[in-house]
């Protein structure tokens, strides 16, 4: 039996202990926002975040997660859009969208140890996370507006 | 498909009120207008001649589509029924309605269109979604304005021609300083007889308050709140997970199964043997044996415990290397005539300076971020399908065949799709997951992996280019001739096709943009060994990538700048003989002084020129007419020592006619770079023994943000030309330009994709 926290919640897993934590939060809890992409560390888009920091969520066993906390794109913000969920709408970076919520996780990971990141921060950090309808330049302002307003 | 360019299909707007639609979506009070295909409606009107298309047609027997409701709160409703996948048409296509019905668009709603052949094609495919219903959506805005006009005229009892819809979402009446919302109107709007076309008027491009002005994406608070928006996070009650153990080479079957292991794993059920396909393989399924689950996770180990053996079949032949000789051996030799202007041979037997080169692609995967995903519920005679797709009533199609069922009795609802890029039109996953709704009586998901996603999928083409030239004293071509050899994306619908069709021939081959005197080209045969589909931008692709390169080492050849030669290539600009059909030509005509247009607005943007090229650094061009639209890429390198590439800038100009939405225009443009850098660094698909090498993004690498070009800069030519396509053009001379700029910066000519194989990272 695997006891962690996701978005706050004490949640109880006692299933394959290898799963990894992608499926059980997808199948089992219902947190769609975080991505099946690549299921290797590949591409990021199931990127949530354990105590705070980035993790890829397909390639983390439950069986490592004993008493972790983790934050999904459903958990980051109790009212309204997080700073980097409206930094991403102004700067309307989506195409099909479908890597932003795990880009998004890794730009708040990376805001919150660098809350002014430079060009070379910024690719160093978010160069694990794909998006293939090639949002990257807008991934990048979003990123500067979103520590603009934090600041 | 790809064919050949067509102007639009014909459609009437239809007053449908009285019929409830959109499962309680509208209320049972709002106006609701439909678009529908003009032959259906006839069809539906019965005995009503064509052309008296008359709006009291019994709608209990007529289920038309709609692109329009408006409730009596004021709320409008509009039905997109073309795919999302990043190309914005949730977006741009209802504000083309909204801007003609002076509608505030914070009041507008969107809705997604399942699969009906009642929309006309909803195939989105081939950058169509604007152009071609264009004028329709704006003649039902219009039509609807219209309407709502006269039942305040009615209203108030004042002559029509005093009301006018305006400012926004209310018909006012200046003299007596009196306004009335839409939402009030409804009802009576809803009574007034359909305008004919005749009646309507539509803007000035001058009046438009949203066609041409940027917007951001309709769902973009949505998207990035992680809604369950995509097919991959579609949840049906009592729903089991599938995952398929593909066969390894196309037409493989199943000799023997061991799924005792499979079957011992937790969360696994059962697993399903999947029919092979008939050739041709077309939609259907591959084939195999699917494991089902309780999850995904359990469906995925459990296929990985399988032991099967398999009957490979006739395509174990298939070895990249090889069949590589083989393309540029056939690219050699005289093939069939696509096109000819002049003479060639008696030019090119004139002598002259001869100059020749030949260019290689390799295949390509989509690897869109979403893999393939489908649900199906299969009960009795019914069944629902939610996936993403491209093609809806493809999947309608498919799955009624495979089920022996009608059309008619599958639903497919279409949701968001994490990317397309031409794969989710072909709905083979979709038939996987009904056949196993079937078998399961439950609803089934089927999730192929990032694996199946890239050894399975429906490839771009490998292709092999020859091309020749000779030349005057001023390094000017007199005769051109060039061949293409390439499997043809009919083989997968006719397991005989060898050649390239009329379709995939004019995507930059038939004919290309510059003053030749004496010009032909040819296509040899290719036998196809995989699934051969279409991807962004598709023939385009190695077509413009050998012609654009060509052009370049001609420049060179002549001891001139690029751009200036390009230019000179390209002639004055008059509108040349595309081969386009006759309704298209008239409605499109390739017109050259507009890609001279485009090159001129790149290079000046890029400060072509401004810096002397080599020593690692330099820029490239090209220009590419490719879906109707023009396009000029210049893109700028930077090489080090070890031959890293880095791309700072890329200036790209763009003239698509009207543009509906600027800003999804300009974000179609950046991405394309980065697909586009995708294929010319590192994408290439092999095969060893029929089988895929390539598996997942460690050895398919696509760009990612420290390989991307860093800045894409997008102008945009302001235009009165009928809308083309947005989403694909972008990506064909991408490559070239490129390529071009790498030769600039180090001399060294790449003449076969990708950049990886050619000393450079
Ligand atoms: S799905 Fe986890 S990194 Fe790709
Ligand atoms: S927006 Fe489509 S993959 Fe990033």
């Amino acid at each position: 039996m695997v006891h962690l926290k996701v978005n706050g919640s004490a949640q109880a897993f006692d299933g394959d202990p290898d799963m990894p934590l992608l499926w059980y939060l997808r199948d089992i809890l219902g947190f769609t926002g975080t991505k099946f992409g690549c299921g290797m560390a590949l591409c990021g888009a199931c990127t949530v975040l354990e105590n705070g920091k980035a993790i890829r969520s397909c390639s983390t066993p439950m069986k490592q997660l004993e008493g972790r906390e983790i934050t999904t794109i459903e958990g980051i913000s109790t009212h309204g859009p997080h700073a980097v969920q409206r930094a991403w709408a102004a700067v309307n970076v989506p195409q099909c969208g479908y890597c932003q919520t795990g880009q998004i996780m890794q730009a708040i990971s990376l805001l919150s140890s660098k809350p002014h990141p430079t060009d070379a921060d910024i690719d160093d950090e978010m160069s694990g996370n794909i998006c293939r309808c090639g949002t990257y330049q807008r991934i990048r302002a979003a990123i500067k507006e979103a520590a603009k307003e934090r600041a | 498909m790809i064919t050949l360019e067509k102007a639009s299909e014909d459609f009437a707007v239809v007053n449908v009120t009285r019929r409830s639609f959109l499962q309680g979506a509208l209320s049972a009070s709002a106006f609701v207008l439909c678009v529908a295909k003009a032959p259906l409606l006839a069809k539906a009107a019965g005995n009503v001649a064509p052309g008296s298309v008359s709006p009291s047609i019994d709608a209990t027997a007529f289920h038309p589509s709609i692109f329009l409701g408006i409730q009596p709160d004021g709320t409008v409703l509009i039905v997109a029924h073309r795919t999302e996948m990043g190309n914005g048409v949730r977006t741009s296509l209802p504000r083309i309605i909204a801007d003609e019905l002076d509608a505030d668009w914070s009041r507008v709603k969107v809705i997604q269109g399942d699969g009906d052949e009642r929309y006309g094609s909803q195939d989105t495919d081939g950058s169509h979604s604007v152009r071609e219903f264009f004028d329709t959506l704006r003649e039902t805005g219009a039509t609807a304005r219209l309407m709502l006009v006269r039942a305040a005229a009615q209203q108030w009892g004042v002559p029509e021609a005093q009301c006018e819809a305006d400012p926004v979402h209310v018909v006012s009446h200046k003299a007596s300083n009196r306004t009335i919302g839409y939402g009030e109107l409804a009802a009576l709007a809803a009574k007034q007889p359909v305008p004919k076309k005749e009646e309507l008027k539509l803007k000035s491009p001058s009046e438009w308050r949203y066609i041409g002005k940027p917007a951001p994406g309709y769902d973009v608070t949505d998207v990035c709140a992680g809604k369950p928006l995509f097919g991959m996070d579609v949840r049906v009650d009592g729903m089991l997970y599938a995952a398929i153990a593909h066969p390894p080479v196309l037409g493989g079957k199943v000799k023997s199964v061991d799924d005792s292991a499979t079957l011992k794993l937790k969360g696994v059920k059962q697993t399903i043997p999947i029919d092979p396909f008939t050739p041709p393989h077309h939609f259907q399924p591959l084939g195999g044996v699917a494991v089902i689950a309780d999850n995904t996770w359990s469906a995925f180990k459990g296929r990985d415990a399988l032991k099967i053996e398999w009957d490979n079949g006739a395509h174990v032949v298939y070895n990249s290397p090889d069949y590589k000789k083989q393309l540029q051996e056939t690219a050699r030799q005289p093939g069939k005539v696509v096109h000819t202007i002049g003479d060639p041979d008696a030019a090119f037997s004139k002598g002259g300076k001869l100059i020749e080169a030949e260019y290689y692609a390799p295949h390509l995967a989509h690897a869109s971020m979403e893999p393939p995903v489908a649900v199906a519920d299969v009960q009795g005679e019914k069944v629902t399908v939610w996936s993403p797709t491209q093609n809806p009533q493809g999947v309608q199609e498919e799955v009624a065949k495979k089920l022996g069922l009608k059309k008619e009795n599958v639903t497919c609802h279409v949701t968001f799709l994490g990317g397309g890029f031409g794969r989710k039109s072909k709905p083979d996953y979709a038939v996987e997951a009904a056949v196993l709704s079937k078998t399961t009586g439950k609803p089934v998901k089927v999730v192929w992996s990032r694996e199946d996603d890239i050894k399975f999928d429906y490839f771009h083409s490998v292709a092999a280019m020859y091309i020749k030239a000779a030349v005057d004293d001023k390094g000017m071509p007199k005769a051109w001739l060039q061949r293409s050899v390439f499997p043809p994306i009919s083989s997968t619908f006719d397991k005989d096709a060898v050649y390239g069709s009329d379709g995939e021939m004019s995507l930059g081959w038939n004919v290309i943009p510059f003053d030749v005197p004496n010009f032909r080209s040819e296509n040899g045969k290719a036998v196809n060994h995989v699934r051969i589909g279409w991807l962004r931008s598709v023939a385009n692709i190695y077509h413009a990538f050998a012609v654009q390169s060509f052009a370049n080492e001609l420049a060179y050849a002549a001891n001139r700048d690029p751009y200036d030669y390009l230019l000179a290539l390209i002639g004055s600009g008059h509108v040349i003989d595309a081969k386009q059909p006759p309704d298209v030509a008239a409605k499109y005509p390739y017109d050259t002084a507009r890609l001279r247009h485009v090159a001129r607005l790149a290079a000046d943007k890029a400060n072509w020129g401004r810096k002397k090229s080599g020593n690692g650094w330099g820029m490239g061009i090209a220009v590419h007419r490719s879906f109707l639209t023009y396009v000029a890429s210049v893109v700028e390198v930077e090489v080090d020592q070890s031959g890293a590439v880095r791309i700072p800038n890329v200036y790209t100009a763009v003239d698509a006619g009207i543009v509906a939405n600027p800003e999804m225009v300009r974000s179609q443009f950046e991405g394309a770079a980065v697909f586009g850098t995708s294929i010319a660094r590192t994408g290439e698909i092999t095969a060893t023994n029929g089988v895929i090498d390539q598996s997942n993004f460690h050895n398919y690498p696509v760009a990612r943000m420290n390989d991307a070009p860093v800045q894409v800069d997008v102008q945009i030519v302001e235009s009165s030309a009928p809308p083309a396509g947005v989403g694909e053009p972008g990506v064909p001379p991408f490559v070239p330009a490129l390529c071009n700029a790498i030769y600039a910066a180090t001399g060294k000519r790449v003449r076969e994709l990708p950049l990886a194989r050619n000393g450079f990272a």
